[in-house]
């Protein structure tokens, strides 16, 4: 029972960020009709704005320590961040040490206005094309966004801890009645799970209850007669797809306490968050929220090693062989609509 | 000390190889004007071949083990302060490249992938005339291009791999490794754990679900067994896996008091942090501190895990805080060159070049029989790892291991490890059968 509980709470978190990046595709599939496949390089861009703020933050001047070495036997250079100088050493520390809640402010407008530039910039050029060139040219630009990252951050991850506050792991296990450290949880994966489940109310409460949200509704579903209305229907939907970005973006910055953050993070989520948003229904909203959570918990279950016993390997397939098994018998997905992606 | 020229067996096996081959093997390696062996150097420069990831998730490995190549090339040719040449207790090397040619050099980007890397050596071969091939921060890349250089006939000197088989069961005639092995990681390992750690610990093992993972899990399966320590469960873990916190998870279900995460490169980065994450080191189980344990370690793969490397043990073959005059020279030189000290990786890759083109001039010939039996069996000191033996049973290098922790107060960057033990050549040395495998005869190609 343990066991299973414990898979229950892996799968939220990991569920939480194919979530956030399949609602993202689902927003951008469902109002430009593009399949981005440079999504998954957003929410790499998005922890790399947690690194970048995290740097700027620790930005340090060099003094020099006459009392210790350095490698080649040198005065010691010590790095002092100019936030000890500017607002004391204690005051500092507090700042560096909660760089990536902060980095959520800057990631926000960086963010929005990566996803703008990309789609006035490459992605309107291919509106009227055939979905593969789409594939081909966002998969492109996935690879070019990645190798600048790694040109200018180096291909090793990079460290970017949680605030101390929340080092350490909860114990339900207490809670509900179990021996103590049976099941145990990280306290930021749990506010992981709380932050998507924030965002992804916050744009469902945005399309739902605000008149840009209704526009955006309505040019989902037939843009010729909104256009016809004299709403300017692409530029909503160019803000949407920076909103789309910004989703994919805070994924990735609430992400760097769990995995270090590298280059390539985007490309491992990508291909998974695919199979979700195509699980859940091609365009449909609630559809790739649900499938990601399901497909998370699923892959959880999977790697335990009961399970490992009897099925070597089933870890690495699952999530394929249940996409397989619902497109079988639900050929739209979860909750897909008629007419998606069916011309 | 082994001094060799040019020697009958050399010549006898060069022949009957080159004969036989010489029916099956493409036209650029039987051209005229080789000299009865694959690329013999005709001018007045020599090139040699770094095969590197230079792309891929070791790319920043690869990129220190280049640095390293080109500081070796330029103490080879005579330029710098001349390295670990100074302290090198061969004195063959006189710093006019080799054998009185020029070094000169070509790269490759291995990518970390097998068939990139043996593609990238084959160009370098065929396209460039490389006589010898280096580098490669991967067990299955090294044994892949070990088996390519033993078909053309050059000599491979391994970079960073740290699989047994690349000088056990897939060893090969041609090819020579510097770097230690996983045997060696759990013969030196084991009795620290035990120490600091006591007899009675149960074991739960991560390992990545490949070549390098398996025998490491068996080398510290075996060694710490031996101590005591029970192994209550061994998972296997994707390679392409990138978080672990479904596997970390039921490690204290399970009654485990200690963690033994066989991963290394991006997988360890991301394992260790998630274990630390869920706060097991924080943990009593069994009336004990939770341990982990890494028995690989890199700084550069240190740097990645941050803080969460502190107080975790680990093995390495070298660290540039070692004391002795070799370190010290390379540190200095490198050091100088560059502006931080350099990585295992660098160290092995830079000791591998010398000690080829030390054997080129002992041997006084490019041939490679006649280079590989200048290696085999040969002796030195005052490369930076103590008195170094080059076992001609299996072309794996012995000598000292080092144990190190993470440092709990790191004064820079590169300070993450400290060095815990120094464990002597005698405790990691292992009979060369047990791995099995055949070097077969050395193939000098054309």
């Amino acid at each position: 029972m343990e066991a299973i509980i414990l898979q229950v709470l892996n799968g939220l978190d990991k569920g939480s960020a194919y979530a956030l990046i399949a609602l993202g595709l689902t927003l951008i599939f469902g109002t430009l009709g593009v399949v981005n496949f440079a999504h998954g390089a957003l929410f790499m861009i998005g922890a790399f704005c947690a690194v970048t703020l995290s740097r700027i933050i620790s930005l340090s001047h060099e003094v020099v320590d006459e009392t210790q070495t350095d490698f080649l036997g040198n005065p010691l250079k010590v790095e002092v961040p100019y936030v000890y100088d500017w607002f004391g050493q204690a005051a500092g520390d507090t700042i560096i040490d909660w760089a990536v809640p902060l980095s959520i402010i800057f990631a926000i407008p960086v963010m929005v206005a990566i996803g703008v530039l990309m789609e006035r910039g490459l992605i309107k050029h291919f509106y009227k094309r055939p979905h593969a060139d789409q594939i081909l040219v966002t998969f492109g630009l996935a690879i070019v966004l990645q190798e600048i990252i790694k040109y200018y951050y180096g291909a090793n991850p990079i460290p970017t801890p949680a605030p101390s506050a929340f080092v350490g792991s909860f114990d339900f296990g207490i809670m509900l009645g179990f021996e103590p450290n049976q099941i145990i949880y990280p306290y930021w994966r749990i506010i992981y799970f709380g932050f998507a489940a924030i965002i992804i109310g916050a744009v469902f409460a945005f399309l739902q209850f605000t008149t840009f949200g209704m526009v955006v509704r309505a040019g989902m579903a037939d843009r010729e007669t909104v256009q016809l209305l004299g709403i300017n229907i692409d530029r909503r939907f160019t803000l949407m797809f920076g909103i789309a970005a910004a989703v994919a973006g805070l994924a990735g910055v609430m992400y760097t306490p769990i995995n270090s953050p590298n280059y390539h993070m985007g490309m491992d989520f990508l291909v998974l968050s695919f199979v979700v948003v195509v699980v859940g229904g091609m365009g449909s909203l609630p559809g790739a929220v649900a499938a990601g959570f399901l497909l998370g918990i699923l892959e959880s279950f999977a790697s335990m090693r009961e399970v490992l016993n009897v099925l070597p390997g089933l870890n690495q397939i699952i999530i394929y062989l249940v996409a397989i098994i619902i497109l079988l018998t639900r050929p739209r997905g979860l909750m897909g609509r008629k007419g998606v992606m069916e011309d | 000390m082994s001094k060799m020229n040019l020697t009958r067996r050399g010549v006898i096996q060069t022949g009957a190889v080159a004969g036989a081959a010489g029916l099956t093997l493409p036209t650029y390696l039987r051209a005229d004007g080789h000299s009865g062996f694959t690329n013999a150097p005709e001018g007045s420069s020599v090139t040699l071949g770094f095969n590197v990831p230079q792309t891929g998730p070791y790319a920043d490995e690869g990129a220190d083990e280049l640095r390293a190549y080109e500081l070796a090339v330029e103490h080879l040719n005579g330029g710098g302060d001349g390295g670990l040449m100074n302290t090198f207790s061969s004195k063959a090397l006189q710093g006019n490249g080799i054998l009185g040619k020029k070094v000169e050099y070509v790269t490759g980007d291995t990518q970390t992938k097998s068939d990139a890397a043996r593609a990238s050596a084959r160009s370098m071969i065929e396209k460039d005339g490389a006589v010898m091939i280096t580098g490669g921060s991967s067990s299955g890349v090294a044994v892949a291009v070990q088996a390519l250089c033993q078909e053309a006939g050059v000599i491979f000197m391994a970079g960073l791999t740290h699989s047994n088989d690349t000088t056990g069961k897939d060893k090969k005639a041609n090819g020579f490794r510097h770097f230690f092995n996983s045997y060696m990681s759990g013969a030196a390992l084991a009795p620290i754990l035990a120490n600091n750690y006591g007899t009675d610990r149960k074991a739960y093992h991560l390992t990545a679900d490949y070549n390098w993972g398996y025998t490491t899990e068996e080398a510290v399966r075996t060694s710490t067994e031996a101590m005591g320590w029970e192994t209550v469960a061994a998972v296997k873990t994707p390679l392409t896996q990138t978080d672990f916190s479904s596997y970390i998870a039921p490690v204290l279900q399970s009654g485990a008091d200690v963690l033994v995460l066989n991963h290394y490169g991006g997988n360890m980065v991301n394992s260790l942090t998630n274990a630390v994450q869920f706060g097991l080191r924080d943990k009593q189980v069994n009336g004990k501190n939770f341990e982990i344990v890494v028995p690989l370690y890199s700084r550069l793969m240190a740097k990645g895990a941050g803080a969460n490397v502190k107080g975790i043990f680990g093995s390495t073959n070298w660290h540039w805080s070692l004391q002795d005059e070799g370190s010290k020279a390379f540190v200095q030189s490198f050091g100088t060159k560059y502006g931080f000290p350099p990585s295992q990786a660098a160290h092995t890759c830079y000791v591998q070049a010398l000690l080829y083109a030390d054997a080129v001039e002992r041997a006084g010939s490019f041939n490679p029989c006649a280079v590989g039996e200048a290696l085999e069996d040969f002796e030195f000191d005052g490369m930076g790892n103590g008195p170094t033996l080059y076992r001609g049973e299996d072309h794996q290098c012995f000598k000292d291991v080092l144990v190190v922790k993470g440092k709990e107060n790191p004064t820079s960057e590169f300070d993450l490890l400290e060095i815990v033990e120094v464990t002597p050549t005698s405790q990691v040395t292992y009979d060369a059968s047990i791995f099995g495998g055949e070097l077969g005869a050395c193939n000098p190609g054309a």
